[in-house]
């Protein structure tokens, strides 16, 4: 039954992904892309002259019933990565993908940690008071008898 | 905590900062475009124009550098897109029908769309040879970083000028000058 429903949750996560792979859109490329001459500016933010020209041909393509995948690799090949609004997964720009993911991991596991020495401080039993001592040094059964009976004296 | 793991954990995370920190230092220093033929030559190193064999667009084949030895060679990287590109074009022009085939002009289109670039060429009246870099593969070795630029190759292939920017009638003729007598 477990099997059943993961089955059936993959593919309904599947099937828009494969579906925005055969048939991409303009509005979702255009967020993934970057324009290449602007200063951090998407396809869809520029409206700079080579990003009037990527979104007419990649609209061109699309219509040409050319893939997401196939477009993308089209535009790296003429302007190189930087075109991507994310980097690829693999080299060096898997860092970008990889860090972060350590970063959050390695957060959660400090924190874990931390709460877990917190909370076992906080179940151990307060330490026992020692012996009556004086200068570091137990007192004498006879004194601390006295004191005793001083101390009841006084109390009662 | 104890001492110990503290310490362990500063460290850690110290390490970590400095081989980043370690990672983006090579980064910057080893890896951008601005490390090719363009940086030495403004360096005043001279140094041999890298080969290349790429699709023409003004006739069908494919044009090889090194085809051109023997003879001067202005080479101008630009794009359809590019302001300045559309300003140094009649000039290019100009040199080139100056030149009478002892120089040649040869224009390379990068991060354009080839029809684009026709484009440009039939508003512009271009009759120089260009040819289409659709891989990108032309920026890497000569550091371009930005468009347009020209480089100055002599008779034997050796780059003996670069001008970053739009070039003008002045330009290229100190730069072919220089070309043709080194």
């Amino acid at each position: 039954m477990k099997a059943l429903l993961v089955l059936v949750a993959a593919l309904a996560f599947a099937a828009p992904a494969l579906a925005s792979e055969q048939h991409p859109t303009l509005t979702e490329l255009e967020n993934q892309l970057m324009c290449p001459v602007c200063a951090g500016e998407t396809l869809a933010q520029s409206d700079s002259l080579p990003a009037q020209r990527i979104r007419a041909h990649i609209q061109e393509r699309i219509n040409q019933g050319w893939t997401r995948s196939q477009i993308k690799r089209e535009l790296v090949d003429i302007w190189g990565t930087r075109i991507l609004a994310a980097p690829p997964r693999r080299g060096w720009n898997l860092l970008a993908w990889v860090l972060p993911l350590v970063g959050i991991l390695g957060g959660a596991a400090a924190i874990a940690f931390l709460a877990w020495r917190w909370s076992r401080r906080r179940e151990e039993p307060e330490p026992l008071p020692g012996p009556w001592s004086l200068n570091g040094r137990p007192l004498d059964p006879e004194l601390e008898r006295r004191l005793d009976e001083e101390l009841a004296r006084f109390d009662g | 905590m104890t001492a110990r793991v503290k310490l362990g954990a500063q460290a850690l995370a110290v390490g970590l900062v400095l081989a980043l920190l370690a990672l983006l230092i090579w980064k910057v220093a080893f890896d951008n475009n601005g490390g090719g033929v363009a940086a030495k030559i403004d360096k005043g190193h001279i140094t041999s124009a890298p080969n290349f064999t790429l699709s023409r667009l003004d006739r069908p084949g494919q044009l090889d550098l090194a085809s051109l030895r023997g003879k001067a060679v202005v080479l101008n990287f630009w794009a359809s897109w590019c302001y300045p590109c559309n300003k140094e074009a009649p000039a290019l022009e100009q040199a080139w029908q100056k030149g009478d085939g002892h120089v040649v002009v040869l224009g390379i289109d990068v991060n354009d769309f080839a029809g684009d670039a026709r484009k440009f060429m039939r508003q512009h009246h271009v009759t120089y040879p260009i040819v289409h870099d659709s891989k990108n593969i032309t920026s890497p070795p000569y550091g371009l970083t930005g468009l347009p630029e020209t480089f100055f190759v002599d008779p034997r292939g050796r780059v003996v000028g670069h001008v970053a920017g739009q070039v003008n009638a002045a330009t290229l003729r100190a730069g072919i000058e220089r070309a043709q007598k080194a």
